[in-house]
């Protein structure tokens, strides 16, 4: 029997109730007394010198309030990049800055350049078609290797050229990795593209800014994964609000996936706007806005070598790859493609020499930043493709190569050359997982029934390894962050005895209000139904970095799990205080105190009653009260890892890819709560087989985005998707944080990419269409296709 | 959305009259028309709804053996009256977007939109249909005359399309994956005196028929007979979702797979 509550138990999610019945408060539902309507004008063109912006006729429109433009802003601050990278030779990497409103020049289709405010969204739209503006179109820079290459046409005109920095990792190590490459018996070199992803989330962007001029004081409601950090970069870096006077509030947020960490110029808009007007106003994005201005994901152009002895030993591997960060920096863009990629280069192996290199390129394209998996994404799929074809080249099994090099359990504590130190795993266990749940024994005859069809069956198998639970700060302050990454939790007993737990992670889609509950009821003995969990107001809980990174249970749950002891300890003074009991005498279980060796007890009701009731406290030694708040600040990331499979049928007349059953097996140390487990491994897996057959952000060579609605940008439905089979029973649990835990909620979309694409090579190569080597994501029906004609 | 005027004639006449306002637009389901309206690509002074018309919706046997479908009948009705009279097009109308597009959008607001993907243009173009309007009547080979053009005048109302039911028939659709329109489509329809065949979402210039596979299906109905048949990628779309060698490629691979399925 499962548990039916705690840590453990499959409860289902108590967030859902209210997402079901349509009862959540997302910001577009947010209406303000006495709001006005905000709409963006947006550059049609993916790069423009601007000329005079014409607004005298837009002003005298009806319902116009006020008309925003660059030069509004130009004296404010920039929003900044959240970390510093430097280039191999020492040089700091550029940051031009990120404007409000696009001052001088627009630098990517959908980049805003005026705002109006008005009395109605219609008024508010009739007056920005009023509005003339002079954009000269200057030659764009698109393609990632051209920018390099020519220099005459740059993003930013005060940088010598496009490349934000030139990364080594490990520098040090370059030398040997290339001699080590040279010797080796063997080097299978790839060149392939992840592509560029449009987030998508269910919920468009929206903010609405508040400004009452009584106190001076400012509010946001915005779509934001992390309302304190939002807070830090509106307030301190652009607007130079006093912090303490900027409440933000990101209430029900329908799907981030990263798109939603960052802070953007409509937020500090609309606070500009509703300080100008002395009135709330609000702005809600069209699909279009955010096809068009969201940070995407993704696009990385990359040359992989692995370089092996015969046997398929791995002997090193190296890397070449041109990262887009799009036309500005968003915040955590220039982490992505560098801490978040190339440390996890060495993937689940032993492999002695890696050096990655990465330039980061401006392009006139929306900016591109983290988005889930980031950076890890990219790093699994370079490795685990090009250890497929080299399982080819070499005539060896694509499992048995991979168990041939995996780092084994006595290993661990385990130092990558890339930087990291894996805690715990256990790769082999979790392949042998696989191996059953997938039934690859089962393959040969499943592949012949689908030849009966006329159908071409291919089996691709990958493993996976993320730094998860970011993270420890003094690491990554050594990497370059400008931020700690800490969290934090705030336990609030009531006199009644029931709690309000106050998080700096925030939940939009996690089920954070079910799983953390969990934790705390497990702790303290208690129901869940008393467990309140309170996210996303700056005024109402401590302060935290968000939820992004698979981070929340592990470093949040870690901050709240502090926070119930403290809260444990002092409760245990004030029973032992009850029952006239030395403190280090009272136990506590089951959500009763008792004395050691006695039939004394009183039950949590009762101490936490006497918390706030304290009438004979000896108050110097004991204060009233039940609160505690606790800081959480990991040693290390975590390192969840799994092994998975996908099968795909490939129709030889169209080029079609049906996936015919996919399996996760993976490693994510102890779980909380086993069904939203599976639910984020769900999300994940279909947001990676999205990015494997169907999504693709394009954009042609003058900068205009082709993929700008769902007409053409696909986005994977049910009916692409198989029912999957996942597994979460290898579990080596975190041996750095309380809870043991790893974090899934990236995991599926880390993993599953290659396992398609692998499985489509698969299927071709059996069905005697060898030369096919690599087809770049996604797997659309007439690229599988046109790679088949020879 | 700019503002506009709505009517929702109860009759035809009504409807026809409403139309020769300036700058009146007719609306079907809406499919197309209310996306076009919500970009602000388009400013009707009024919008005259063509589905509150009780003599253009609904599907029936014709005493001649044909099976007449209103101009205004949704997809979804189509679909499920047609499943006995006209399988394969009872079929293509079910396949036609998701259940709110099929429930919404209407024969008539597609073929006079005729969009190069769209579906009916060819289940109407493969049976040889007749589009009766408020003035005329209309054959198929004379009404598609390319991309989002058709043979209907300003204020044109489709009130009925009629089809002669074939023996067999089936449609082939090979969906874009983002849209999920037919990247190509194709209606092979098996008379007794001869077999047609109708392409869509392939070509530049919208529905075509394919002359030289029906021939060879005429002479042989069997999947086989368009085998060997050459395909031109000349004058096919080339997009994203599909080179014109790739929808060539389509257009005969579908063909065969219509043939063997009807």
């Amino acid at each position: 029997m499962p548990k039916d509550h705690g840590i453990g138990a499959p409860m289902t999610r108590r967030e859902d109730v209210r997402f079901l019945m349509g009862r959540g408060t997302y910001t577009d539902d947010v209406n303000v007394q006495g709001q006005a309507h905000a709409v963006f004008l947006r550059s049609q063109v993916a790069h423009g010198r601007i000329g005079k912006i014409d607004t005298r006729a837009a002003a005298k429109m009806p319902g116009v309030l006020a008309i925003f433009t660059g030069e509004d802003f130009k004296d404010v601050g920039g929003n900044p990049a959240g970390w510093f990278i430097g280039s191999r030779d020492g040089t700091p990497m550029r940051e031009p800055k990120r404007p409000v409103l696009a001052h001088g020049k627009v630098r990517h289709v959908g980049d805003a350049y005026a705002a109006v405010v008005a009395e109605t969204y219609a008024q508010a739209r009739d007056a920005a078609e009023a509005i003339v503006a002079d954009i000269r179109e200057l030659p764009a820079v698109v393609d990632m290797a051209e920018a390099v290459r020519n220099p005459k046409n740059r993003v930013h005109d005060e940088l010598p050229d496009n490349v934000c920095f030139d990364w080594g990792w490990i520098e040090d190590n370059r030398a040997k990795v290339d001699a080590a490459i040279r010797a080796a018996p063997h080097v299978t070199t790839l060149h392939l593209v992840n592509n560029r992803l449009i987030p998508n989330a269910m919920e468009p962007r929206a903010s609405i800014g508040e400004y009452n001029p009584g106190t001076g004081d400012y509010r946001l409601t915005t779509t934001s994964q992390n309302p304190h950090l939002t807070r830090l970069l509106v307030a301190a870096f652009v607007l130079g609000i006093p912090e303490h006077k900027l409440t933000v509030v990101a209430p029900d947020v329908g799907g981030g996936f990263g798109s939603k960490i960052y802070h953007y110029g409509e937020e500090a808009l609309v606070l500009a706007a509703a300080r100008r007007l002395g009135r709330p106003v609000k702005w809600t994005a069209e699909r279009s806005e955010s096809f068009l201005a969201d940070a995407h994901g993704r696009d990385h152009v990359t040359k992989i070598e692995l370089a092996c002895e015969k046997d398929g030993t791995f002997i090193a591997i190296r890397t070449e790859t041109l990262a887009n960060v799009g036309a500005y920096l968003s915040n955590f863009s220039t982490v992505t493609p560098t801490f978040l990629h190339g440390t996890l280069m060495a993937g689940n192996y032993r492999v002695p020499n890696v050096y990655v290199n990465v330039k980061t390129v401006f392009t006139n394209t929306a900016p591109v930043d983290a988005y889930r998996g980031a950076g890890r994404p990219e790093a699994t799929f370079s490795i685990e493709r090009v250890i497929d074809v080299a399982a080819r080249e070499l005539g060896i099994d694509p499992i048995e190569i991979r168990r041939r090099n995996f780092i084994t359990p006595d290993m661990f504590p385990y130092t990558t050359p890339v930087g990291l130190q894996y805690d715990t795993g256990n790769y082999g266990a979790t392949m042998d997982r696989l191996v059953e749940i997938a039934d690859i024994a089962g393959f040969e005859q499943r592949r012949a029934e689908s030849a009966r069809k006329g159908l071409l069956r291919g089996l691709g198998v990958n493993c996976y390894i993320e730094a998860c639970g970011i993270a420890p700060s003094n690491l990554v302050g050594a990497l370059g962050a400008r931020v700690g990454l800490y969290d934090a939790a705030t336990v609030r007993v009531n006199a009644t005895g029931n709690l309000s737990i106050m998080t700096g992670a925030h939940s939009h889609g996690q089920g954070h209000e079910t799983a953390f509950a969990q934790v705390v009821a497990e702790r303290l003995g208690i129901p869940e139904s008393s467990i309140e969990i309170v996210h996303g107001d700056t005024s109402k809980i401590p302060f935290g970095m968000g939820s992004y990174g698979s981070r929340s249970l592990a470093v949040c749950g870690s901050a709240i799990v502090r926070a119930t002891d403290k809260i444990i300890a002092k409760a245990k003074k004030i029973a032992a205080h009850m029952m006239e009991a030395a403190p280090e005498d009272v136990e506590f279980r089951d959500g009763k105190f008792s004395v050691v060796g006695t039939d004394k007890s009183v039950d949590w009701g009762a101490v936490c009653l006497k918390a706030y009731v304290p009438h004979n406290f000896p108050h110097e030694s004991l204060e009233p009260g039940l609160e505690e708040t606790a800081f959480y600040d990991p040693a290390n990331f975590t390192y969840p890892a799994g092994a998975y499979a996908c099968e795909v049928e490939v129709d030889p007349g169209t080029g079609k890819v049906t996936i015919a059953s996919f399996a996760a097996a993976d490693d994510f140390g102890n779980i909380v709560n086993p069904l939203i487990v599976e639910g984020q491994v769900h999300g994940g897996l279909a947001q990676g087989i999205g990015q494997a057959l169907t999504e693709g952000a394009v954009y042609d060579s003058s900068g205009q985005l082709l993929t700008a609605s769902y007409m053409d940008y696909a986005m994977p439905r049910a009916d692409d998707l198989p029912f999957f089979r996942v597994d979460h029973s290898c579990r080596t649990p975190c041996t750095h944080n309380p809870l043991g835990v790893k974090g899934c909620g990236e995991a599926g979309a880390i993993g599953s990419p290659p396992a398609v694409v692998n499985a489509v090579i698969d299927a071709l190569h059996r069905g005697g269409y060898t030369h096919v080597r690599h087809i770049d994501m996604p797997l659309s029906p007439v690229r599988v296709w046109s790679a088949m004609q020879r | 959305m700019y503002a506009f005027e709505f009517a929702r004639p109860r009759t035809i006449a009504e409807a026809v009259k409403a139309l020769k306002r300036d700058e009146a637009l007719a609306l079907g389901g809406g499919q197309t028309l209310i996306p076009t309206l919500k970009n602000r690509l388009a400013s009707p002074s009024v919008l005259v709804s063509l589905t509150g018309i009780a003599e253009m919706k609904g599907v029936c046997r014709t005493d001649d053996g044909m099976v007449a479908v209103g101009g205004g009948t949704p997809h979804a009705v189509v679909a499920r009256e047609a499943r006995k009279l006209y399988p394969a097009l009872a079929a293509l109308a079910g396949g036609i977007g998701d259940p709110a597009v099929r429930s919404r959008g209407t024969i008539g607001g597609s073929l006079a939109n005729n969009d190069p993907a769209a579906c009916y243009p060819a289940a109407v173009l493969a049976s040889g249909a007749t589009i009766v309007t408020n003035r005329r009547k209309i054959p198929a080979d004379k009404f598609f005359r390319g991309m989002f053009s058709t043979a209907l005048a300003e204020g044109e109302i489709i009130i009925e399309v009629r089809f002669p039911v074939p023996r067999k028939a089936s449609y082939q659709k090979f969906r874009q994956p983002a849209s999920r329109f037919a990247l190509t489509g194709v209606f092979v329809a098996r008379f007794d005196d001869g077999v047609r065949v109708a392409v869509t979402g392939a070509s530049e210039g919208g529905v075509y028929r394919w002359k030289e596979a029906e021939k060879a299906l005429t002479a042989a109905f069997r999947p086989s007979a368009v085998e060997g048949l050459k395909v031109s990628p000349k004058g096919m779309i080339g997009d994203l979702h599909g080179t014109p060698e790739y929808r060539a490629n389509l257009v005969r691979v579908l063909t065969a797979r219509a043939v063997a399925a009807a």
